[in-house]
């Protein structure tokens, strides 16, 4: 398990001593009259692997379209990397770093891998060493991918398209990589393989916010969780505390 | 009669070349936002109509065209900008009906502006026919197979050679997708009906020549380009290609071997045929997804 939580947790005190690099304060979240996202705080240093759990229906993936700006929220402020960046258009946050892998994969089916990958670089097109140099690394990540690279994205199998769509989100140039349920729909043997490579990643120094209704999985390659239930955050802690809490494993884990 | 037969090929790959860059405008907007854009035909029109004006107001000719392309290609920027993007979030229907409104909106100002009367524009090279194993063909048909073809490339270049080309076709993939990447979706909505207008320009402005514009020549043309796109199934650039070439041919045919009168129910018969056995357009992509 790696070791990525940050001193500052536990301490209110020493948090004002480093600003972390993602920061939601009072994020409120409305599909036309119904509210998703209910006053949501919550924070990610930087590298950190943080976890947020939470059943089908609770908002995680409305708390990650709206972080994206695919959604706008109704109240609240998202700071990163020391700038208020609420109200900035989809494009603007991929380009300060905050990349996305989304629910369902969402590959560009009729496009190659190759050229999935190169639209994952849109808005780094301008640096092609660093791109290329990128593609080898996601390519050396996931072998298969290598193999395919002229393959349609549409084609390729559900573990392969993940593994495409976060090959697609990290040459996007992440400072924040958000995960939004990775294991939906695969073979377990597949997502060990990807939550082995989410927690590379991590020790690599990728900070990630990890969403996802496996908290199991989750929690135990993260440092720190945090528990959704109906649009509210109703607890946060160190993983390791989240796996052995009561409540925790009565309603998420089964045991 | 197999030089007649012959003669109406070549009459339909001209005329069926105009349908293709009309239907390749159409398959570039659907592509980018799934909106069927029914002022397409007015910007052939508009095309036309300005490099005839600018010709009438002294510019030679080779200007006026350039002149009169960017300027529909304008148009069709503006129209983005101040028609279609203040309706974000509408429906895909709410969206094509703007764009009928707009192209009302175009035509009567090209008939307040130019009059109700059919008007020419000179022929680039002359009107001294060409012989042609059998079949006569006027220079400006070589103009207006030239010019597709050079533009067919570009775009087809365009969409599959080059970063933007494929932005743009994964906007209309996986719209989410595209802005999760780092895509400017509005200005690349915005290239795509510029692009189209200016794609529409040159098409009346190729084909003025031979068959006269006015304020109301992009009605037809506008339905032969979006029969075009349907048949070569909407949403593939190439298939709109394809589509608008067919469709001139059996329309010169038929209007060669049957009756001039029945030239249009002929192409639109043609589209009701594709439409019920194959729903897809002959070159659509079947609609199958992996989940």
């Amino acid at each position: 398990m790696p070791s990525n939580s940050p001193p500052t947790i536990n301490s209110s005190s020493t948090r004002d001593a480093r600003e972390p690099l993602l920061e939601i304060t009072g994020l409120n979240s409305h599909y036309g009259p119904v509210q998703v996202i209910h006053d949501i705080s919550l924070s990610v240093h930087s590298g950190e692997l943080v976890a947020l759990v939470g059943g089908n229906g609770a908002g995680k993936t409305t708390l990650l379209h709206t972080l994206s700006s695919l959604h706008p929220p109704s109240a609240g402020t998202i700071r990163f990397a020391g700038h208020d960046i609420t109200r900035w258009p989809a494009h603007r946050i991929v380009a300060t770093g905050i990349c996305q892998v989304p629910e369902g994969r969402q590959v560009f089916a009729p496009l190659s891998v190759e050229d999935n990958l190169r639209l994952g670089a849109y808005r780094q097109h301008r640096d092609s060493g660093w791109v290329r140099q990128e593609m080898e690394r996601v390519y050396h990540l996931f072998p298969i991918l290598d193999e395919r690279r002229q393959q349609l994205a549409g084609t390729l199998s559900g573990g392969q398209q993940q593994m495409l769509a976060i090959g697609r989100a990290l040459l996007g140039r992440p400072r924040l990589l958000l995960l939004d349920e990775p294991s939906m729909g695969l073979a377990p043997l597949l997502v060990e393989e990807i939550f082995r490579v989410i927690v590379e990643l991590n020790t690599q120094g990728v900070t990630i916010l990890l969403v996802e209704q496996n908290a199991r999985a989750a929690l135990a390659i993260a440092g720190r969780g945090y528990i959704l239930e109906t649009g509210r955050i109703v607890k946060t802690a160190p993983a390791a505390e989240l796996l052995a809490d009561d409540d925790v494993r009565r309603a998420y884990l089964g045991y | 009669m197999l030089e007649q037969i012959f003669q109406f090929l070549v009459t339909g790959i001209t005329v069926g070349s105009i349908y293709a860059l009309v239907g390749l405008g159409f398959a570039l907007i659907y592509n980018a936002s799934d909106v069927v854009n029914f002022a397409q035909g007015e910007f052939v029109m508009l095309g036309a109509m300005s490099a005839i004006a600018l010709l009438a107001a002294g510019l030679p000719l080779p200007l006026a065209a350039i002149a009169a392309t960017l300027l529909t290609a304008l148009v069709g920027l503006l129209l983005e900008r101040f028609a279609i993007e203040p309706a974000k979030g509408a429906s895909v229907i709410t969206t094509i009906i703007i764009t009928i409104g707009a192209a009302i909106f175009l035509r009567g100002v090209a008939s307040l502006l130019w009059g109700k009367n059919s008007l020419p524009l000179p022929a680039f090279s002359g009107n001294e026919p060409i012989q042609l194993g059998g079949a006569t063909l006027l220079p400006q048909s070589l103009w207006v197979l030239g010019g597709t073809v050079v533009l067919v490339a570009l775009i087809h270049a365009f969409l599959n050679r080059t970063l933007l080309g494929k932005a743009l076709l994964a906007c209309s993939v996986n719209r989410a997708a595209a802005q999760l990447v780092g895509i400017n979706v509005q200005i690349m909505l915005r290239l795509a009906y510029g692009l189209s207008a200016g794609l529409g320009a040159v098409a009346g402005i190729l084909v003025a020549p031979i068959t006269f514009s006015s304020y109301e020549a992009g009605i037809m043309l506008g339905l032969k380009g979006f029969s075009a796109a349907i048949v070569g199934g909407i949403g593939n650039p190439m298939g709109a290609v394809a589509g608008g070439l067919l469709l001139g041919v059996l329309e010169a045919l038929g209007a060669g071997l049957v009756s001039s009168g029945y030239k249009d129910a002929i192409a639109f018969m043609f589209v009701l045929m594709v439409l019920f056995f194959e729903p897809t357009g002959l070159f659509g992509h079947k609609v199958a997804e992996r989940v």
